[in-house]
């Protein structure tokens, strides 16, 4: 909080320790911390899309500032109805039409997905591993046998048409260790996140909050 | 009428946007699919707003068992709303209006999302580090093979990430240094960490790309289940 007030370093640290007083036992202070944190949390995200979409994307598209040279996109009159269906499915009797909105969001996800994994994550992953196994360094090699044999190894596990029995079983096993270091390696990653989080919020209470309360009074 | 008509809309947009790739003149219509994709989720979020309006409305009316904290949501709700839906406070409304920069330093919408939204997201994702100490616990009990593999990999990539880690091999000479706590750490992340992640992603990609082509040719129904036939 490089530019906030006294004020709000305040209260940023009585909510801070509203959120750590459940470490003791489920409590009002820390219900009272979460009830907050929900309605501001979905009030920001209306607000941000509110603007974002609403305002920036649909309002000055229909609407273009006068003088800004910009025609008016009519098209986008279809977004707008289409998200004013969205609102029937608080209207029993026609609560069938905002489908329609959603089968346009499961339609678009679906072929945006689509292209984007096919693209990003199928070719450009199996571009990636077809590498040559042999490099400068015996490091380096090993390296690539370990990516070749793990990929190819973590992707017969995950093939199910054939029993993992013989030496489709043994290469499903290795690949469930390849896995497992995965596993263990995000499993890290996530305590040391975590943990660098708790730190930066100590580290604004020891020192950001504390300094500002001994000014305050 | 009350499915046909959605089923042909996923099969429309689903398709524009396949087709985009490979049409290029379709890219206009792909970007307003993508336009009308935001502006819809607008009015998703009004959905969900209301949607969590009356739950708590209703529980502080019917007086259900922690009504009292209901309230503070509301109230939380509505401030937040005011503050940014009129950019109360913002320096910039004077000379830009509605088209002002919603977090614009100074505005209240920004001192409140500082003072309150930010800290109370990070406290409660660094709570977080407490149950994963005791779910470590749990995951760090060698009881076969591949626990043994995830107990052994997860503790290189935390001793690696840490001072004591580091110290605890340094007295290691130059041709073992692979085998020093750090450098281990980070062979393991980016060889076979990457290939089991590459198997999973490639995995997700073929998955993916199937269900894609279910539901973009109405093979796959299920978003449309549930209310009036």
């Amino acid at each position: 909080m490089p530019d906030a007030s006294p004020i709000g370093i305040f209260i940023a640290g009585l909510l801070t320790l509203g959120i750590f007083s459940f470490l003791y036992k489920d409590n009002p202070v820390y219900k009272v911390c979460e009830a907050i944190f929900i309605g501001v949390s979905a009030a920001y995200w209306a607000v941000e899309y509110f603007y974002s979409a609403l305002y920036r994307k649909f309002w000055l598209g229909v609407f273009p500032p006068a003088g800004s040279g910009v025609e008016a996109d009519l098209l986008l009159w279809g977004g707008a109805i289409l998200g004013a269906l969205m609102l029937c499915r608080m209207i029993p009797k026609i609560n069938w039409l905002s489908r329609w909105p959603l089968a346009f969001i499961v339609g678009a996800t679906a072929g945006l997905y689509m292209m984007l994994f096919f693209v990003s994550n199928a070719m450009k992953q199996i571009e990636s591993t077809m590498q040559p196994l042999i490099q400068d360094s015996l490091l380096e090699t090993l390296g690539s046998f370990t990516i070749a044999i793990g990929t190819i190894t973590g992707l017969i596990y995950f093939f199910f048409s054939k029993e993992h029995k013989g030496i489709f079983g043994g290469a499903a096993k290795v690949g469930i260790w390849v896995l497992m270091v995965t596993f263990g390696a995000s499993f890290g990653y996530t305590v040391m996140s975590r943990m660098s989080l708790l730190i930066g919020r100590m580290d604004f209470l020891f020192n950001s909050w504390a300094t500002n309360f001994g000014q305050m009074f | 009428m009350k499915r046909t008509i959605p089923i042909l809309i996923t099969f429309i947009t689903g398709g524009i946007i396949v087709l985009a790739e490979f049409i290029p003149p379709w890219a206009i219509l792909r970007e307003h699919v993508l336009i009308y994709f935001q502006i819809i989720a607008v009015f998703a979020f009004f959905l969900g707003g209301g949607s969590l309006l009356k739950i708590n409305c209703q529980k502080v009316v019917r007086k259900r068992e922690d009504w009292q904290f209901a309230i503070v949501t509301l109230v939380g709700f509505f401030i937040m709303l005011a503050l940014g839906l009129f950019k109360m406070g913002n320096p910039e409304m004077v000379d830009l209006g509605f088209a002002a920069d919603l977090n614009a330093s100074g505005s209240w919408f920004k001192n409140v999302f500082d003072a309150v939204k930010a800290p109370l997201s990070a406290s409660m994702y660094s709570l977080l580090a407490f149950f994963i100490a005791s779910a470590s616990y749990r995951a760090f009990r060698a009881k076969n093979s591949d626990a043994t593999v995830l107990l052994v990999s997860a503790f290189i990539i935390l001793l690696g990430q840490t001072f004591v880690g580091v110290v605890s091999t340094g007295w290691m000479p130059e041709w073992m240094s692979f085998f020093k706590v750090e450098n281990l750490s980070l062979w393991l992340l980016a060889k076979a960490n990457l290939a089991g992640q590459r198997a999973i992603l490639i995995g997700i990609a073929l998955g993916i790309i199937s269900m894609s082509l279910r539901v973009i040719l109405g093979i796959e129904r299920t978003h449309l289940s549930g209310g009036d036939e």
